[in-house]
């Protein structure tokens, strides 16, 4: 969409101010015009690490950077910091490291005010409703330089960033099914209905079909009841339920039934969600004829995985590779969490689809190697290291940890193969 | 494949029952039974009951050793774990609950077991808040001790 004649706004995520003009933008945008109210400023501004994303991973990533003395440039699209966490109103689990028991709104808010304690003034700057959209060959050649849009309150300002390092914790995209209807009004991925009830205070509809239960659908699924929403069932492709059980209990004692080898076939509906059809499948997955049951709903929840975000550290040029365990394209990377490319790091769900708690320490890592690497308080930052990957190899070494470990152990393999 | 799986419910089978004394007395049922990496409940517990080899183990809970304080039922992060309390014919359940309105002392309420289906009536014996969860103890039937996890307001 453009705004005020700015292209390409993400305008689910853009404030509504009185008299913004909205505009449907259904090609390729053309570059905007200079004038006053959008006047685009060339600004340079050189630090030690640029990061790109402030959710779990990026916060935590900033905060480490910091205390070991780098300086930050901690950029988001949104209006606020937090990433996800700020629609996570469920406690985490874990244990005291990672603040186990504390509702992921609690966590977001602790991480923000560090992120504006008084001892990171100097180090931490913190630049919200900008997007980072490309990486830019410098003369330098310890540099990087990168083109970031600001849009606050709606005037485009472009600035080049140069730094001498970057981490990328840019989190994951939802993944979308394939069914006649899912472009109809109503049907959502499961964080957008995150986003307008708990951030936005919207209700998304009066009664949810939510396709998948692994531990988003669960966990939204609850958190609809909590709002007062019907949901109406959860239906479920694979034979058992993915998320925890403890989830899956919290759905079922307040009635709401669990489908396995269920999935949706269609959505129908003139102009918006009307109902949808769920059909049962067999051993392989193959929807059975004369199975399909009609359910009435005026939205579809989609919590059908997630994807890592990797595009601009594909045009940065580090080697990527395949990992379906990680949710799909990721940057290869070392246990610092440094990909092929120098000073190039990665953490969070963009480095592989796991939890929060686990992306919180990928960004610790992340922030202290970086700074380590770029010559500060090096034996500090070491050991700070060895301690976040032992609370990593132990947050993972159980049952649910299984996929992220597959997945980190095949990304050190192909990391080692590398030519 | 354990059937709560396919189902998302435990059956009685899947937990470490307390024994009659110890009902009596009062004691905390984690109904938490996968690996998952989690060990608040244990760092809640005033007189250390619960135990865990590690923190993908499955929470342990010393049912002589516990006092029933109620503490680990608005901590654990599953909102799994219940107090129960055999009184004469009447069974105190207490648990986590996370909705609005929240039950009055005295009222009357509907109580439900593990697969939501209403199981009569429970009348309100308290209600504390811990954060933002609320710890609610309801009475049932005693009967329906190992039954009642939820309740209709």
């Amino acid at each position: 969409m453009e705004v005020n004649g700015i292209p390409n706004v993400r305008t689910c995520i853009a404030p509504l101010l009185e008299g913004v003009a909205v505009r449907m933008q259904d090609r390729l945008a053309s570059w905007p015009q200079n004038n006053t109210d959008n006047a685009f400023v060339s600004t340079v501004q050189d630090i030690d690490i640029l990061i790109v994303g402030a959710g779990p991973a990026g916060m935590e990533a900033a905060l480490q950077a910091a205390t070991f003395g780098a300086s930050v440039l901690l950029v988001d699209e949104n209006q606020r910091v937090g990433g996800q966490l700020i629609k996570q109103t469920h406690k985490f689990f874990g244990s005291k490291e990672e603040k186990a028991g504390t509702r992921g709104i609690s966590i977001a808010k602790d991480l923000e005010d560090q992120l504006c304690d008084d001892r990171f003034k100097d180090k931490i700057d913190v630049l919200l409703d900008a997007t980072v959209f490309g990486f830019y060959e410098d003369d330098t050649e310890d540099r990087y330089t990168f083109g970031v849009i600001s849009r606050k309150e709606y005037k485009s300002r472009l600035i080049k960033v140069v730094c001498r390092s970057v981490i990328f914790t840019v989190g994951a995209m939802e993944n979308m099914l394939l069914f006649p209807g899912n472009d109809l009004p109503g049907v959502y991925g499961a964080g957008a209905v995150q986003t307008l009830m708990n951030v936005y205070g919207v209700k998304p509809g009066e009664r949810v079909l939510m396709v998948g239960a692994g531990n988003v659908g669960l966990i939204v699924g609850y958190q609809l009841l909590q709002a007062g929403i019907k949901v109406d069932r959860v239906v479920e492709a694979a034979p058992t339920i993915g998320g925890y059980h403890v989830h899956a209990a919290k759905l079922r004692r307040c009635s709401v039934p669990i489908y396995t080898r269920h999935s949706i076939k269609e959505v129908f509906g003139a102009d918006c969600v009307k109902g949808a059809v769920v059909v049962e499948l067999d051993d392989h997955w193959n929807p059975i004829q004369g199975s399909e049951e009609i359910v009435t709903c005026d939205t579809v929840c989609l919590a059908v995985g997630l994807t890592p975000s990797t595009r601009l550290l594909e045009q940065i040029g580090v080697d990527m590779a395949l990992v379906p365990e990680a949710g799909g394209y990721i940057a290869l990377h070392d246990e610092r969490m440094q990909t092929s490319v120098p000073r190039v790091y990665v953490a969070g769900d963009s480095s592989g689809i796991e939890e929060a708690s686990t992306a919180m320490i990928e960004g610790k890592i992340a922030g202290a190697m970086a700074a380590k690497q770029l010559g500060y308080q090096q034996e500090k930052a070491q050991t700070a290291y060895e301690g976040f990957l032992k609370e990593l190899k132990r947050l993972r070494a159980g049952p649910f940890g299984a996929k992220p470990r597959d997945a980190k152990q095949r990304i050190q393999r192909l990391w080692r193969k590398r030519p | 494949m354990s059937d709560f799986e396919n189902t998302g419910i435990l059956s009685i089978s899947d937990l470490v029952l307390p024994t009659n004394e110890q009902l009596e007395k009062g004691v905390a049922i984690t109904e938490c039974i996968q690996r998952i990496p989690c060990n608040p409940c244990v760092d809640s517990c005033p007189v250390h009951a619960i135990s865990m080899k590690d923190i993908n183990a499955l929470p342990v809970v010393d049912y002589d050793a516990c006092i029933a304080c109620g503490r680990c039922v608005g901590v654990c992060p599953g909102l799994a774990i219940f107090v129960v309390k055999v009184q004469g014919d009447q069974a105190l359940i207490t648990l986590p609950y996370e909705f609005l309105p929240r039950p009055q002392k005295g009222e009357s309420v509907s109580v439900l077991d593990r697969a939501g289906k209403t199981m009569g009536k429970g009348k309100i014996i308290r209600v504390k808040q811990q954060g933002r969860t609320s710890i609610i103890t309801v009475s049932v039937e005693k009967k329906y001790a190992m039954d009642v996890r939820n309740i209709r307001v």
